[in-house]
């Protein structure tokens, strides 16, 4: 009998390629496997990608700085690109000439088409630090300073919103990350508590979770926030408001955290672990944090966006950033008032950054979810 | 009794507290396993046999010390001549001994760490007790896989390329890893077809003879336990209802719930006819037991002294040991044959 059992089994695994079968896999690999057969997370990830990077080269893909005014540009649209003409293939752009409606009094710019101005790649342009330490001036694009070039416009005190949206990526999507690698901490340490001990102390932790979930986020965040003092500079503001989103963040972990301590705790590989001699650290190093580290992950980048629209939020009413730092929470602020989005609807294009980058993240959260136990099929 | 005992278990009780409320106070206790004495001698096989809910996995539990016992003791012997009682020791004392004793659990599909190799779960614990590492580990899991039956080359695969059959296999030879004198087996063959099972009681049998072990046989029903034991306890609501040798207990059985449950065992000829005894009710409540003897109020026998006296656990034949005021008067039909 057990010799058939064998044979049935040699001649499943045949059929496949010995070596690379699924039956050789770790976990690991199959789970990466079937992630990467998701294909709206395979599209999350690789937009996400592109997102951080062109955050990380911020200052190199800008033209301008964050709060760099181009003089007599307020409220201007996007730049058309031209192609063709003398130039061949290399696009180019017309330099602007103001002038105003003449019943309503609002600026009308037109190009002037008589010089095209070539845009020109890798040039030199205004200097920017790198990491704080030295400087640089190379920039991916720009145009002689007699023109300019504002892909998204320019808002109304004539700095141009692609500089500010490719600038304030840096804060809206890092403090995603640093928001969450604060509440991951909490989270395990408070939620782990909670599921080994058990008792009172996991009575205690799980009503105050129920208590910080009950409290309407925004207000909370508001209260949290408006403690930050005024004074405080661009960096310590953000790194505030980082504690201030996590110490909601945390809650939704630690719950992961606990849930999954307590399923797995009783489950027999661990005991069998422990009848085999394994100390409690070892039980939980090695069976229970690997067997739900997947899930953690999950829960992690589902995590993301709620922080990014959070910083959003609060600096869309004020409370987050502050001017001169920049995030897109901070540069929605003009699209405040119903002018604005009628006669300059481009201010309203780091919104879309934002629900790209939100999207991005849910499927990224869903394929990880799907792929995270590849055993259920 | 002469032999050599390898585990001798005296009044062993294990009481869960049932707790309600935020401060959660003690509201009561689920008697899970109530005054409960075994013995095991070393090469022999009891069958732990009882209804879900009679607390047999409980006892099991507690012999390896995956759960602390409310009260009682647990004399284990190994090495020979060294006993130590495994419900006073703790911590890196008891670790020291779990090379001496191992579990084969019931669900093959719970059982294995999914993210760890063949070679890594059957070499957990000769790794933890220090007894082999690297080359010699390799080895000492390969000569393990042959002994069970698997093929050595699969050592690397993951448990989900196994089938029930073969993870169960697995099991055991993790169980096996250390050499133990002792091994509980709860429930091994439950969750595996009929063709399975008896490979792997075969496969329990064969290693029983080959390397001397003591099994504690855990089951909720008595055919299984009929194949591999030596001698059959028999358990309801956290006790002992009646224990015996394997042959008297299934051909003379002197408490009713044997009774009942022989009458359950299906017998394989067809010309044999059965009576098949259907107790009413359900299991009575560990946390809130019946009166007098437990089993009064399913037991067709039951008289009024059943209601108020608890009968205890008496030698009512030399070896067989029975929990009934009655033991002595009822005529008691036990199994047609053995199978």
């Amino acid at each position: 009998m057990a010799q058939d059992e064998h044979r049935a089994v040699e001649l499943k695994m045949t059929s496949v390629d010995a070596d690379d079968s699924l039956s050789n896999m770790s976990r690991g690999k199959l789970i990466r496997r079937r992630f990467l057969r998701h294909r709206l997370a395979r599209l999350g990830l690789s937009v996400l990608i592109i997102l951080y990077l062109m955050a990380i080269c911020a200052d190199f893909i800008a033209p301008y700085q964050a709060g760099t005014r181009l003089k007599g540009f307020k409220d201007m649209g996007p730049s058309p690109i031209h192609f063709g003409g003398d130039s061949g293939f290399q696009p180019f752009v017309y330099a602007r000439e103001r002038g105003f409606h003449p019943k309503t009094f609002r600026e009308i710019y037109t190009e002037n088409e008589d010089e095209p101005h070539m845009i020109h790649f890798f040039v030199r342009g205004e200097s920017y630090k790198v990491l704080g330490l030295f400087e640089l001036d190379w920039h991916l694009f720009g145009v002689s300073e007699d023109a300019n070039i504002t892909l998204f416009g320019t808002d109304i005190v004539g700095r141009d919103i692609f500089s500010r949206t490719v600038i304030a990526a840096r804060v809206s999507l890092f403090i995603g990350l640093g928001g969450v690698a604060i509440s991951f901490v909490l989270g395990c340490l408070i939620g782990g508590i909670s599921g080994y001990f058990g008792g009172i102390i996991d009575e205690l932790i799980q009503r105050v979770i129920d208590l910080l979930i009950a409290i309407p986020t925004l207000p909370l965040w508001m209260v949290l926030s408006a403690a930050i003092p005024r004074t405080w500079s661009v960096e310590g503001t953000y790194f505030a408001i980082t504690v201030v989103l996590s110490i909601v963040g945390w809650t939704g972990l630690a719950r992961v955290v606990r849930g999954k301590l307590l399923s797995l705790r009783d489950l027999d590989f661990v005991i069998a672990s422990r009848l085999s001699g394994g100390s409690d650290l070892y039980v939980i190093t090695r069976h229970l944090l690997p067997n739900f580290a997947s899930h953690l992950i999950v829960s992690l980048t589902l995590a993301i966006p709620g922080m990014i629209l959070g910083e959003t939020a609060l600096s869309f009413i004020g409370l987050g950033m502050q001017e001169p730092g920049v995030s897109w929470g901070v540069l929605l602020q003009d699209t405040m008032n119903f002018g604005a989005l009628v006669h300059q609807p481009w201010k309203l294009i780091p919104g879309v950054f934002i629900v790209v980058t939100v999207l991005m993240f849910n499927f990224v959260g869903d394929g990880l979810r799907d792929a995270a136990d590849p055993y259920s099929l | 009794m002469t032999e050599q005992m390898v585990l001798q278990v005296e009044g062993l009780k294990k009481f869960f507290p049932v707790e309600r409320g935020f401060l959660r106070r003690v509201v009561g206790h689920v008697r899970a396993v109530d005054d409960v004495s075994l013995a095991i001698a070393a090469g022999e096989t009891l069958g732990l046999v009882g209804e879900s809910g009679s607390g047999k996995t409980t006892v099991g539990r507690c012999i390896l010390r995956a759960l602390k016992p409310t009260e009682g003791s647990i004399r284990f012997t190994y090495d020979g001549d060294q006993t130590v009682d495994m419900a006073q020791i703790d911590g890196r004392e008891l670790r020291d001994l779990r090379r001496y004793a191992n579990m084969i659990f019931q669900d093959p599909f719970h059982s294995l760490d999914p993210r760890w190799t063949v070679l890594d779960i059957v070499g957990e614990p000769l790794k933890l007790t220090n007894m082999a590492s690297g080359k010699a580990l390799e080895d000492r899991v390969a000569h393990l896989m042959d002994v069970v039956g698997l093929e050595v080359k699969h050592l690397r695969r993951y448990p989900h390329a196994f089938s029930g059959g073969q993870r169960q296999r697995i099991g055991v030879a993790r169980a096996l890893a250390t050499n133990p004198r002792l091994i509980v087996a709860d429930e091994p063959v439950s969750a595996l077809d009929v063709s399975t099972q008896a490979q792997i009681l075969n496969l329990l049998q064969d290693l029983q003879s080959e390397f001397g072990l003591s099994y504690l046989f855990i089951a909720h029903d008595l055919s299984v336990v009929e194949h591999i034991s030596d001698r059959v306890a028999v358990m309801y609501v956290g006790k002992l209802v009646e224990v015996a040798k394997r042959d008297q207990l299934f051909f003379f059985p002197k408490h009713p719930y044997t009774e009942a449950l022989l009458s359950a065992v299906p017998t394989p000829d067809p010309d044999v006819s059965k009576s098949r005894i259907i107790l009413p009710g359900e299991i009575a409540n560990p946390a809130d037991p019946p009166s007098g003897c437990y089993f009064h109020p399913r037991c067709k026998y039951a008289q009024d002294i059943c209601r108020e006296e608890t009968p205890l656990l008496r030698e009512v034949e030399p070896g067989q040991w029975v929990s009934c005021h009655f033991a002595d008067e009822l005529d008691l039909v036990g199994a047609p044959t053995l199978a």
